[in-house]
């Protein structure tokens, strides 16, 4: 009741007076604080899974085991996969939907607001269950983040947590989409029809009703596994009549859609940024809408290629490898309009466009390499290889966090209404670039050469690409100690931002509002023609 | 005559990039190998060629489109004519690779008229090979890491080929098309040996097949390349691809070895004998958890050394090496070992007994093993599968002898 009584006495243009501190992010229902608290746990988890990727990595800079033993090996293979897909770059690109959106689209807020707090907040105790995991009996979860049984079904109490983190890591997802999805439908200003939102409103859209459509799967796999160790099921247990390679097909139904969950807000960033920096509008807007719900379409019917050596029919192989291919079509689409957007610019390179520019470049080659994979006698020769994981770390990497460091620079002077520093953002962009291709560059040509991944210990022929991959993580990983940095110096002393910093912007966050952007952006609904 | 020489340096590049194995896949020994060899190598230069010419367009307008240079922003934002044009394009060169991709792909999966058929079965951590059909027919054996320990913790120079040795390669003979049944006993392996072109995951309870036919005589190495726990990467693939000859010579010798060698089951075995057996089959199939001093890994894999459950009622000891340990109704890592014979079985559990600190004093004899088989046959009734890693379907009598021996069974699962 007071709540109700204070909101009401001090009127809804106060934006001064809510709770300071922790409480603020509690209690809050403000799209940019909730934004930016899913911004900062992102990074938190980021570090977290980066620092067990550098234990991967300490292991295997040299053969034989010097640092961990294999099973502790193998429960940080499943962690850094589990922990960066769901907890870092998932909840980043949340961040990001929360805090542009209502701006993008010229709303107050985001549809519901309360809602919006919960799916925040479900994700910290998902990741103190993942980060416990470690030190219950037997460990955490050992199994690869894709939870193959029946390794799942042998696996201790660890498994079970990271059961219930999925559960809940996945119905945050879930809720934060319905969210979105109603705010972009409903609460678009007056003249914004669809085929006038920004790209990053569409790719959002579009991801959203992948993820609504995809974590339920998820859910019911981890269901699956669940009961199957502890209820006397046997959905996926040999043992008891059940099928493996049956969990193997709703994972990756699941699975698959995910990659395009974080590409496709990636992709979107990358709409904003690169027309903001070419000073041209981006070239084929409505092909890109289309070419990007292509991609969501075809997602859902090409699962099966991560399983080409489970010995399905070759019917069913010839099926997947045709409408794997088929995937080059629209994502080549959305690549030739960036470059094409590009073209006859007149180009400027602040840290944002480095970093778009880094994402069209490596996350093309990600995408090359994805196509060598759809093939499948190719595939059944680099399947579960350092080709793999060289190429997902393309995309991820190189593609879904270069894009979200892109976004964090563009819209940092409109979050904070200050500047970051161009010279360090372009060190880190530099830094990032190169020891990203020196970490996973070698993998391609480790993979080739037959080196199996979630391997603790290789065979010697394998040792000095190990090597140089384990130096550039180590280099990529203190880089982002860097960025942390210059995102702190920025909303500490960085100089003061004006409303449109960038030349080239024209969304509505620029166009309409101060830098910072108001605590409510839009109290009356500006009028876009 | 600069472009000349340019042009020289990349075709001798090419081929030499090409070739490196080092750089690309591992030199094929089979045409279907080779096949795909080649896919990869076409694929790979035709996203050479489009990414070379995509970003070549876009380092120009970097290069001559930026505004420090001058260069005014054009307003252009559309053109259908582009847009259909780079759709169509991309779409024909994805049929063109499609063609030969089909092709291979039905050479690889054409598994018909094998001259030689061998099961393979993946197990925790090694792998199991049955000549089924064929010469050679009735040959079966373990193939297991043959890498010391010392190499692997670093207190001895690594061998040539570290963690890629076996104890007992697969063999087989030159120019025969080779079938393999693949399966696994506990959880998803798969069997791979990159210079056979074969991959094929080993799938507990469900049979796959796969094929090759070496062009070359020689010896060739691969790995499990689906993770299947702690020891995933430590159980490698050797083939030996022999002559016509040698295969028939090694064939005979196999043959007249496992005569001369099995374990003769209706011998009286003494205790020493059976504890010095015992030794052998528990270096082939337990020290990779329980380790040589028995001690196991704490709070990973139980010791034996000191174990109730080692040292108690042999009903239960040899239940849990027959069976394994289910907790819950669901398997732990102490899998069933039924695959041993009942020699093995009785030597195994004897030198457990007596190993170590462990003072049992006794022998337990292959009969009493070759009983408790039975018996668990008898009780589980055909439901083979769902017993073999569950404590509920063991006979109430081994049951109760695991409860007489007081904590000792929540010992062994304990993890």
């Amino acid at each position: 009741m007071s709540t109700a009584v204070h909101d009401h006495t001090h009127g809804h243009d106060d934006h001064a007076h809510h709770p300071t501190g922790l409480k603020r992010f509690l209690t809050t229902t403000n799209h940019k604080d909730i934004g930016t608290a899913y911004l900062w746990f992102s990074f938190a988890m980021f570090l977290v899974g980066g620092v067990m990727a550098l234990v991967i990595r300490a292991e295997l800079f040299q053969p034989g085991m010097q640092v961990v033993n294999p099973e502790f090996f193998n429960q940080m293979t499943t962690l850094h996969g589990l922990i960066m897909v769901f907890g870092a770059i998932m909840p980043a690109f949340v961040g990001f939907a929360n805090w542009q959106i209502p701006m993008m689209i010229g709303a107050p807020d985001m549809a519901f607001p309360r809602l919006n707090n919960w799916s925040f907040w479900l994700l910290p105790p998902a990741a103190l269950l993942l980060v416990a995991s470690m030190f219950v009996p037997g460990g955490a979860a050992a199994s690869g983040w894709t939870l193959y049984p029946p390794l799942t079904i042998q696996m201790g109490l660890g498994m079970d947590l990271a059961i219930f983190a999925i559960h809940i890591l996945g119905m945050s997802s879930i809720l934060g989409s319905i969210n979105i999805i109603t705010t972009i439908l409903n609460m678009r200003a007056p003249g914004m029809t669809l085929m006038k939102m920004p790209m990053f409103c569409w790719t959002w859209l579009i991801t959203a009703y992948l993820v609504v459509a995809a974590m339920p799967v998820l859910a019911g796999a981890v269901t699956m596994l669940l009961t199957d160790r502890h209820f006397g099921t046997h959905f996926f247990n040999p043992a008891g009549g059940g099928d493996p390679v049956l969990f193997q097909h709703i994972f990756w139904f699941f699975g698959h859609p995910e990659v395009y969950i974080i590409a496709i807000p990636a992709f979107g960033v990358i709409s904003q940024v690169i027309p903001a920096f070419a000073r041209k509008p981006l070239f084929g807007y409505t092909s890109m809408v289309y070419a990007t719900a292509s991609i969501a379409i075809l997602s859902f019917i090409v699962w099966a290629h991560h399983m080409y050596t489970t010995g399905m029919p070759v019917q069913a192989q010839l099926f997947f490898m045709y409408a794997t291919t088929l995937i080059a079509v629209p994502t080549g689409v959305k690549v030739f309009n960036w470059v094409a957007t590009m073209w006859k610019g007149s180009l400027t390179f602040e840290t944002p466009m480095l970093f778009a520019i880094g994402f069209l470049f490596l996350f093309t080659m990600g995408g090359f390499t994805g196509l060598v994979l759809s093939y499948t006698p190719v595939d059944v020769q680099l399947h579960d290889t350092y080709y793999v994981v060289a190429h997902f770390h393309y995309v991820m990497v190189a593609g879904a966090l270069f894009s979200a460091f892109a976004g964090v620079y563009f819209w940092l002077p409109k979050w904070t209404g200050r500047m970051y520093d161009e010279t360090l953002g372009k060190w880190h962009f530099w830094l990032s670039f190169v020891f990203f291709n020196v970490t996973f560059f070698v993998q391609h040509f480790l993979g080739l050469a037959g080196m199996p991944r979630r391997i603790p210990d290789y065979a010697l022929q394998f040792a000095d690409f190990n090597m140089v991959s384990t130096i550039g993580a180590f280099g990529f990983g203190m880089t982002q100690l860097l960025f942390l940095y210059i995102v702190v110096k920025c909303i500490r002393s960085g100089e003061t931002a004006p409303a449109n910093p960038w030349e080239g912007a024209d969304t509505l966050e620029w166009t309409h509002l101060p830098s910072p952007a108001p605590y409510h952006s839009f109290d009356t609904p500006p009028v876009v023609k | 005559m600069t472009g000349t020489r340019i042009a020289g340096a990349l075709l001798a590049l090419g081929p030499s990039i090409a070739c490196a194995s080092r750089y690309n896949l591992q030199e094929p020994n089979s045409a279907l190998g080779q096949s795909i060899y080649d896919l990869h190598t076409m694929i790979l230069w035709v996203c050479v060629a489009i990414f070379v010419g995509v970003f070549s367009v876009m380092f120009y307008s970097v290069f001559k489109h930026r505004k420090s240079v001058g260069h005014k922003a054009a307003n252009f934002h559309e053109n259908t004519l582009v847009e259909v044009i780079w759709t169509v394009i991309p779409f024909i060169i994805l049929i063109g690779i499609a063609v030969p991709a089909t092709r291979t792909l039905l050479h690889q999966r054409d598994t018909s008229a094998p001259d030689l058929t061998i099961k393979v079965t993946g197990y925790q951590w090694k792998w199991g090979y049955d000549y089924l059909q064929g010469e050679g027919e009735g040959i079966s054996f373990l193939s297991t890491l043959s890498t010391p320990r010392d190499q692997i913790d670093g207190t001895a120079p690594k061998g040539e080929h570290y963690l890629l040795e076996v104890d007992e390669p697969l063999v087989v003979p030159v120019g025969k098309k080779v079938r393999l049944v693949i399966t696994a006993a506990d959880v998803l392996h798969a069997w791979w040996v990159p210079a056979l072109a074969v991959k094929q995951d080993a799938i507990p309870g469900f049979v796959r097949d796969s094929w090759f036919k070496a062009e070359r005589e020689g010896v060739f190495r691969g790995q499990c390349a689906e993770l299947c726990g702690k020891d995933h990467g430590f159980m490698p693939i050797v083939v030996h691809v022999l002559s016509e000859a040698n295969y028939a010579k090694w064939v005979g010798e196999r043959k007249q070895k496992m005569a001369a060698g099995a374990d003769d089951l209706n011998k009286p075995w003494t205790a020493d004998e059976l504890k010095s057996r015992g030794a052998q089959v528990f270096a082939q199939n337990c020290v990779a958890c329980h380790q040589g001093d028995g001690m196991g890994i704490p709070g990973t894999f139980p010791a034996l050394n000191g174990s109730k459950v080692v040292t108690g009622a042999t009903e239960g000891s040899i239940a849990t090496v027959l069976h394994g340990v289910a907790r819950d109704g669901k398997p732990t890592a102490m899998q069933a070992f039924k695959q041993l014979s009942d020699v093995e079985i009785a030597a195994v559990v004897t030198y457990a007994r007596n190993a170590w600190d462990n003072k049992a004093g006794d022998a337990i004899s292959p009969a009493d093993v070759k009983a408790a088989r039975s018996k668990q046959s008898a009780a589980a009734n055909g439901a083979e599968a769902a017993a073999v890693m569950n404590v509920a379907a063991v006979p109430a009598s081994v049951a109760g002898a695991l409860a007489s021996s007081g904590d000792g069974l929540s010992a062994v699962v304990a993890r």
